[in-house]
């Protein structure tokens, strides 16, 4: 392999692994919180998506505002699905706020097969996040620099809420005992609200960024993002918002240079992820950066 | 009982030559989705069949009577149409249909009655697997892989070719097996061959191992989902080979998502459409006197179908000198070079039709017919 393949191959791997980290970092927040794994985030992922759609080709936003629009939207729907879905079954075993998270999954991915048609639908992609930049014989889309960007500054932005606001600290408190701290007199369901809004936010987010490296989207595209940011949120250690975007980066590395060097394996791809993944879930069980989580009595 | 829903199917039941004996007539039976999800293209196959009776009524110096019944788009409405057309209708061969699952369910009562049967559109493989009865007019979906890379290496001049496979799909692996092995067997050179499965959207490692092997043209066998996608990152990674691929590639949104990277690209398709330039005498004839018929509504290559398993029936029972089902099965089975609408047809050993392949290409955004092309085996 020459150099200047395995130089575009890190950008490959760049790309795809800082998208799958974005999306890990909402599964992670909501499970690091709740101890709950929200299946629905990739369908909320894929809302994210349509609404910047519907909002750029039936409204005529510009996209720029879409997006924003969309975020906002994806957020508001989190915390219905909340609302709906979850609340009743806080003091219930956990098991029953899974099943109803895959409940609430199956429901949207239908829905947006009723609403969308299965058809899959262009992408508008502004120009300067793809026009290719060469250089020399390495061909980059502004998009695999712009994407990484945002991931670590959302990274930021969700550390900084979590450690240094009171919210923040009402999250932390919750996660480690939700009744306690409602005897503090936190409102303990507005809390988990936010969580779910801003889980959701970023859901929609990594959706929209999503549609703009693959441009098409469709009411069954954040299944398998879905599954793999799960993976690499597993391998972080879950919970943990670092950790989220190391095992989304170190998930897009291994997918591609697998390929990169086995080519012939390529149809094995997935594979090679799950078997590292079991490997380093073997070695350490609580993922890369996770902490060992205390059983809840 | 087993009858009582067959009789509501009978109200559908046409019968042409009216006031003939079964003893001075020969009865073939046509069973086809008339209704229903697959009613579209089901009508247009019953359509080119009359087209063809109306032209050929007589075999053997005895009328033809055609008995139609509307399977409905079911596999039980099926199974039971063929028995009908067997136990009441007693027909010497049937016809049909539209749809694998539909023909699959029909065929497994012809075949144990011994009558002949044609498919008509039904291409999955399995139709006609392990079945002595049981025919098709069409190819069978693999079978395009041989037409593409013919294409590729006699009209794109490919020498070299690269193989991309989603290998959780029958359908891509059997395109892309036909496609190396007709592609090798004229002297060209498969460099590169890649994996993925159905839901993957990331391309890029796969891509730029292609690209580094620098093929003339790359055979993607992806179904609708992935092959825009992949066009669009071959454009970003720079890559300047032509790219081919099967009719699971056939939408019209291929052109609104790959945009500018979808350009030039060509797939293989069925070998009728009435756009075609170059039209065979036959075919054009067809096309002329379907539009007399039918003024307003487009022939297609079901049309196409249909009329030419009418053609392909009559004229294996004229070979076999006698209306018997067992002589009609091996003079179908005989069946070598029979000229057609669809082109020039030969049974092959496994009861599938091997004939030509057409090329469509996306050229100005729009998909045109450019070319129709016998596939090198």
């Amino acid at each position: 392999m020459s150099l200047d393949m395995f130089i575009q191959h890190l950008f490959n791997a760049l790309t795809l692994g800082s998208l799958y980290g974005l999306i890990a970092i909402g599964y992670t927040m909501v499970y690091g919180i709740l101890r709950l794994i929200n299946f629905a985030h990739g369908d909320i992922f894929m809302l994210g998506a349509y609404f910047v759609f519907f909002g750029v080709t039936l409204t005529k936003l510009p996209w720029g505002i879409a997006v924003v629009l969309a975020v906002a939207l994806s957020a508001l729907c989190g915390t219905v699905i909340d609302r709906i879905a979850y609340r009743p079954l806080r003091d219930a075993p956990r098991i029953s706020a899974l099943i109803s998270a895959i409940g609430v999954s199956f429901f949207i991915e239908n829905l947006g097969l009723v609403v969308f048609t299965g058809l899959p639908k262009p992408v508008y992609r502004p120009d300067w996040l793809v026009e290719v930049i060469n250089l020399g014989n390495i061909r980059i889309l502004p998009l695999a620099l712009i994407v990484p960007a945002i991931a670590f500054a959302l990274v930021m932005g969700l550390l900084w809420i979590v450690y240094k606001t009171k919210p923040g600290l009402a999250m932390r408190s919750i996660s480690k005992d939700i009744e306690t701290t409602r005897l503090m007199g936190v409102s303990v369901d507005k809390i988990i609200a936010l969580t779910f809004g801003l889980g959701s936010a970023l859901a929609a987010a990594s959706g929209i960024m999503w549609a703009l490296r693959y441009p098409q989207i469709h009411p069954f595209m954040g299944v398998f993002p879905g599954f793999k940011a799960f993976i690499a949120a597993v391998l972080g250690g879950i919970g943990s918002i670092q950790g989220a975007m190391i095992g989304g980066m170190l998930l897009g590395l291994i997918e591609i240079m697998a390929v990169a060097f086995f080519p012939a394996l390529s149809g094995y791809r997935d594979a090679f992820a799950f078997i590292l993944l079991i490997v380093i879930l073997l070695m350490k069980p609580t993922g890369l950066m996770g902490e060992k989580l205390e059983e809840k009595v | 009982m087993k009858f009582g829903k067959v009789g509501i199917a009978l109200a559908l039941v046409l019968v042409f030559a009216a006031g003939a004996f079964a003893a001075d007539t020969v009865k073939i039976g046509v069973f086809l989705p008339l209704t229903g999800q697959m009613g579209f293209g089901g009508q247009l196959e019953l359509d080119g069949i009359k087209m063809a009776y109306k032209e050929a009524p007589t075999v053997l110096g005895k009328k033809v009577e055609l008995i139609v019944v509307d399977n409905k788009s079911d596999k039980v409405e099926a199974a039971n149409a063929v028995k009908r057309l067997i136990e009441k209708e007693k027909v010497v061969a049937i016809i049909g249909t539209y749809g694998s699952s539909l023909a699959m369910a029909g065929g497994e009562i012809s075949e144990k009655a011994g009558i002949p049967q044609l498919g008509t559109s039904c291409t999955n493989p399995l139709v006609t697997q392990g079945k002595k009865y049981i025919f098709r007019t069409c190819f069978i979906d693999p079978f395009q892989g041989a037409g593409a890379a013919t294409y590729a290496y006699q009209k794109m001049k490919a020498k070299t070719a690269a193989i991309l496979i989603d290998v959780s799909q029958d359908y891509s692996v059997g395109l892309a097996n036909f496609f190396e092995k007709s592609f090798t067997k004229m002297g060209g050179k498969v460099v590169a061959k890649l994996n993925y499965n159905s839901g993957d959207q990331d391309f890029t490692a796969q891509l730029t191992e292609i690209i580094s092997k620098n093929p003339d043209v790359l055979f993607i066998p992806s179904y609708f989902a992935e092959g825009a996608i992949i066009m669009k990152q071959v454009g970003e990674l720079g890559g300047k080979f032509k790219i081919m691929g099967g009719d699971a590639m056939d939408n019209p949104e291929i052109v609104k998502i790959g945009g500018k990277a979808v350009e030039g690209f060509a797939y293989t398709t069925f070998p009728y459409d009435p756009t075609m330039k170059n039209m065979s005498p036959i075919a054009k004839k067809f096309t002329e006197n379907w539009k007399k018929a039918f003024p307003g509504k487009d022939p297609n290559v079901n049309a196409a179908l249909g009329y030419d398993s009418y053609m392909l029936i009559l004229d294996a029972i004229k070979r076999a000198g006698k209306a018997d089902p067992k002589l009609i099965r091996d003079q179908l089975e005989a069946t070598k070079n029979f000229p057609g609408v669809t082109g020039s047809t030969t049974m092959n050993a496994t009861h599938d039709a091997e004939k030509p392949v057409g090329i469509m290409m996306i050229q100005n955004g729009k998909r045109v017919f450019v070319d129709v092309i016998q596939p090198k085996l």
